[in-house]
């Protein structure tokens, strides 16, 4: 019989929309705090037809598995991402390896909170024209390495906007978006977390307007090989305030992550056409900018190891290179006077820094010399870029959302 | 006698052919085609007919059968059925996979016979409908005459003995209709994992049951995956494969639900970097467990593959649904594959 009670509390709740859509689209409203709380929003968000407004009411969900969306074209919006909000919170989670997972296309998630999963935040996989609007994932303790791994975690999706959302805390990125193309991430916050930010194998991304502070490195632009889509590419990292990301790295060994040096601003590794322009640098004890080969070892031979095409221009640099947090750091600051510059290159692949500050060479154009027979030294990338990157553009039915 | 195993084994005989079965059984029943056929949820699952009212009996009309190799759910017993309308059958492919037609049920019951007097505790449907498969969960209801729909699924207490004797308590999960997609997921559409003719096995030591109603197979014969359990049917490596196709390619296949993580465990898939020889975390959070490697040839206690395999915490748990213990046997067979695996590969 639940079934059809659920119908009828669906009827009751049914509200004229106030969205845009198809004449049928209606806005089913959820509240927690009854018994079924957690069975009427997972069937919610079973039962929504495209068009459909999932609303979530303010209050708290004590969640013990899961939530999944696999229907297209569903709006999920809560009252608020803070005290007073719609906050589902994940602290006693049994199963699934994320807090809410959507597997459909043209999904809009907007205004709620999702704290304290077992392993990552909202992931969104195969999901085309997605918006992340004005979210919470947080891990309400702060960094520790038992935290989940992802905070927002698009992959293997066209289409993917992320805007003005906030997440603390997760032990490997705050913001990942693996495998994926056509991404503009924006206006937002990651803060304590290993990597503030991570592009990862995946081309087209504008990553702009954000502030990543205190985490072990802000923002990392990656590729990796073995993966379904790789060969990552045209990244552009713009006007971001990158400050102060001194957290002690606390991502489990073994994750690519766990290899980032705390105190790093900008990371780039074996990615081509990377530009990184415009951002506002401070408090990065290792380095602002780093622009380094994969080093590791692999066995697929169509990866592509090394950074090319990277550009690093009109960059504000604060205090940069105090304190570098990878092995021999420390010597080679000592050497030069007792810091590195802001830029930090390993020699391997190409690129060119047009910023009026110091580079540093470690001269290890090959990436299978270990980092051991490092031979730093002043490095000058002054040189012509390559034509700017175009500016990504995402389907107009995106950013509609938003207004 | 067990009542669940009873049911089971009645159907068993009596879907074992043309023999008259006297008594109340309707043998002569089939199940609600224009049910199965419709775009309905029903929130009974006795709307379909599969069972003989009031019961948890499969009727004679369906074709029960097992798997060489089982996906691990909570070590509970699983029977599995089939049920395609009357003048269609599924033709077996080369690669092994049925083409069920439009009107297919698979019907899975789960419980533990030692649980509830081993009554089922769920039972999954899997129809083939005009517009694709739709996955529907049923739990059954206290009085065990009917199940009802839980689309948003549900944790249930259960406690049963592993084969080992030890006493799990446990809050088994059954999946929503979504988690159902999830590990059912090819290319975003559902389809079944389980009925491919390499792992399929008809009759029990009971009785035989003619499956040719059912199924016609290719001319070529399809070689079976070795059971996973028995040393006889095929080499620890051999064992190893079939028992992470079935319990993991699923979803760690290029178009399942973990292709992002470029691990491949079909049963065609090489071991090499791919199938996790070697292979550095992607996106495994703390299920690397501070391990380099999936697995690290010769080093279980450095594979993260074991690693996770053994957890119980969902932030490092594979798989991600349907296992609230360890399938301790599993993994020592897992074990025992890397452990011999030479170091240098």
């Amino acid at each position: 019989m639940r079934f059809h009670s659920l119908r009828r509390a669906a009827a009751l709740c049914i509200a004229a929309s106030l969205v845009a859509g198809p004449a049928a689209a209606k806005t089913i409203s959820v509240a927690a705090g009854t018994p079924d709380a957690n069975e009427k929003l997972q069937e919610a968000l079973i039962l929504a037809e495209p068009g459909d407004v999932v609303e979530l009411a303010a209050g708290t969900w004590k969640l013990a598995d899961g939530l999944s969306l696999d229907v297209n074209n569903v709006t999920v919006r809560g009252a608020g991402t803070g005290e007073g909000g719609s906050i589902l919170d994940f602290s006693g989670q049994q199963g699934a390896g994320e807090g809410l997972l959507v597997t459909s296309d043209d999904v809009y998630l907007t205004n709620f909170a999702v704290i304290n999963t077992r392993g990552d935040g909202i992931k969104s996989k195969d999901a085309d024209r997605i918006v992340y609007h004005k979210l919470r994932v947080e891990w309400t303790a702060g960094p520790k390495a038992t935290n989940g791994a992802y905070g927002i975690y698009p992959v293997e999706s066209t289409d993917v906007l992320i805007d003005s959302v906030f997440v603390r805390g997760a032990s490997d990125a705050g913001i990942y978006v693996g495998q994926s193309k056509n991404i503009v991430v924006r206006e937002s916050i990651a803060q304590e977390n290993v990597a503030g930010i991570e592009i990862e194998n995946s081309f087209d991304a504008d990553v702009h307007d954000n502030i990543a502070t205190r985490n072990t490195g802000g923002i990392l632009v990656f590729d990796l090989p073995s993966l379904p889509q790789q060969g990552g590419h045209n990244v552009r990292v713009f006007e971001n305030a990158v400050t102060d990301n001194s957290t002690p790295n606390f991502a489990p060994k073994g994750n690519i992550v766990a290899g980032v040096p705390t105190g790093t601003g900008v990371l780039v590794m074996a990615n081509r056409n990377v530009e990184v322009f415009d951002n506002v640098f401070d408090q990065n004890g290792t380095a602002n900018v780093m622009i380094v080969g994969y080093r590791y070892d692999y066995k697929d031979p169509n990866y592509q190891p090394l950074p090319k095409a990277i550009v690093v221009r009109g960059n504000q640099h604060g205090k940069a290179g105090y304190a570098p947090a990878f092995e021999g750091g420390d010597q080679i600051a000592a050497a030069l006077g007792g810091s590195l510059p802001p830029v930090l290159w390993d020699g391997a692949g190409d690129a060119v820094v047009l910023d009026d500050v110091g580079v540093l060479s470690l001269g290890l154009p090959d990436v299978k010399t270990p980092r051991s027979e490092a031979k730093p030294e002043p490095a000058n990338l002054k040189g012509t870029p390559p034509a700017p990157l175009p500016e990504i553009r995402l389907p107009a039915s995106m950013e509609a959302r938003l207004k | 006698m067990r009542r669940f195993a009873a049911a089971i084994a009645a159907a068993l005989l009596c879907a074992s052919g043309a023999y008259a079965v006297s008594g109340p059984l309707p043998d002569q029943a089939v199940p609600h085609q224009a049910v199965i056929d419709g775009t309905a949820m029903p929130t009974k699952l006795s709307a379909f007919g599969l069972f003989r009212e009031g019961t948890s009996e499969l009727i004679p009309a369906l074709l029960p059968y097992s798997l060489r190799t089982p996906l691990f759910s909570d070590y509970a017993e699983k029977h599995r059925a089939v049920w395609m309308p009357p003048g269609t059958n599924a033709p077996i492919g080369r690669d092994g996979v049925p083409g069920f037609p439009v009107g297919t049920v698979i019907v899975k019951s789960f419980g533990w016979p030692d649980w509830n007097g081993g009554r089922p505790v769920e039972t999954r449907l899997l129809i083939r409908r005009a517009g694709g498969w739709v996955a529907l969960p049923y739990i059954w209801d206290a009085d065990g005459r009917d199940a009802s729909l839980a689309i948003a699924g549900r944790r249930v207490p259960v406690t049963f003995r592993s084969p080992d004797g030890i006493s799990h308590s446990i809050n088994y999960a059954v999946p929503n209709k979504n988690q159902c997609k999830e590990c059912h997921s090819l290319k975003g559409d559902i389809v079944p994992i389980g009925p491919k003719a390499n792992n399929m096995e008809f009759g029990t030591a009971g009785g035989r049951s003619d499956s040719s109603r059912f199924f016609s197979y290719p001319a070529m014969r399809i070689a079976s995956m070795p059971k996973w359990d028995d040393p006889k049917s095929g080499t620890v490596q051999d064992r190893a494969r079939a028992y992470l196709a079935v319990n993991c390619s699923h979803c760690h296949n290029p178009e399942g639900s973990a292709s992002n993580s470029g691990l491949f465990l079909r049963w065609t898939d090489p071991v090499n970097v791919n199938y996790g020889i070697g292979k550095r975390p992607t996106a495994a959070g703390r299920g690397s467990g501070g391990m380099d490697f999936a697995i690290a040839p010769g080093d279980p206690e450095h594979s993260f593959l074991i690693y996770r395999l053994e957890s119980l915490d969902p932030g490092i748990a594979m798989p991600e649904l349907g296992r609230s213990t360890v399938h301790k046997e599993g993994a020592a067979l897992l074990r025992q594959w890397i452990a011999e695996m030479p170091k240098d590969e």
